[in-house]
């Protein structure tokens, strides 16, 4: 699916990145450990996480994954967000919890 | 031989900007044209061990030098030093803190993913002195 379909599907809000919503995806992780997203995932490209500091982006952009989802609503502070625009990481922020969008993107095809 | 030389300071006071030096070295290795799967092996090891240096023994140097087929990693501290390195080896050992984990680190696998994504490391550590890790990833 394409990171549009993930913001439908988890009535996600955009916080940046808006010009790669078209990038397609194939796999994702929930995590609140960076520790374990660095050592045991592997082509994810999507995080779905209820973290909010800088290291999240960092992670990320070391691990080369796309698009970061905020779980429960939460919106990390603007340094944060201008670090994933630098980086060409997309930002969305949900309502929902981690297991819930786990369970939701999952459910429409997203692999582990 | 020829090599690419780069030095970062490691500032152990500013959570918020480790990981400068890993980010930076990871975009040159990029624009040397090495391959995305040796990039992120060499992002992943340097990551950690930054992110070891500002967690575990506030902020040190790190000494990068580029070769054409590897890259060498000096990631040097004046921090508590490693009183049992096989013991820090261990996948789940972690002494930080309750803080660190809440910032989603801390989970006792940095230096067992620095072994696995590099192919050559060394650690050097005297306690009350500091340590340096040696990381060598080829490409
Ligand atoms: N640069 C360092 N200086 C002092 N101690 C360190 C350093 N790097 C690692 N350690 C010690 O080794 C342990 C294991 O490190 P690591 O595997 O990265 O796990 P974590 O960082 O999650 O605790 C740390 O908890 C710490 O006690
Ligand atoms: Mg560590």
């Amino acid at each position: 699916m394409t990171i549009r379909e993930v913001v439908k599907l988890l009535d996600a809000e955009i916080l940046c990145g808006e010009e790669h919503l078209d990038t397609e995806i194939h796999t994702a992780c929930g995590s609140d450990m960076m520790s374990d997203v660095l050592a045991y995932v592997k082509d994810q490209s999507v995080l779905l996480t209820g973290l909010l500091n800088p290291q999240v982006v960092r992670t990320a952009e070391m691990m080369d994954m796309l698009c970061i989802v905020f779980v429960r609503g939460k919106r990390p502070e603007q340094p944060v967000i201008d670090l994933a625009e630098e980086k060409g990481i997309v930002l969305l922020s949900t309502e929902k919890r981690l297991f819930v969008a786990c369970g939701i993107l999952y459910t429409h095809g997203l692999g582990g | 031989m020829e090599c690419i030389r780069l030095e970062y300071d490691v500032d152990g006071n500013n959570f918020s900007s480790a990981g400068n030096a890993s980010d930076s070295v990871k975009r040159t290795l990029k624009q040397l044209g090495v391959s995305p799967a040796s990039v992120r092996r060499v992002a992943i090891a340097m990551y950690e061990g930054e992110i070891n240096m500002v967690i575990h023994a506030h902020g040190g140097r790190a000494e990068v030098e580029i070769y054409p087929d590897y890259i060498d990693i000096y990631l040097k501290d004046s921090g508590p030093g490693i009183a049992d390195i096989d013991l820090a080896m261990k996948a789940g050992y972690s002494t930080a803190t309750e803080n660190i984990r809440s910032l989603g680190f801390g989970a006792g696998m940095g230096l067992p993913n620095m072994k696995k994504y590099s192919d050559e490391m060394k650690i050097d550590s005297t306690v009350g002195v500091g340590t340096t890790v040696f990381l060598r990833v080829k490409f």
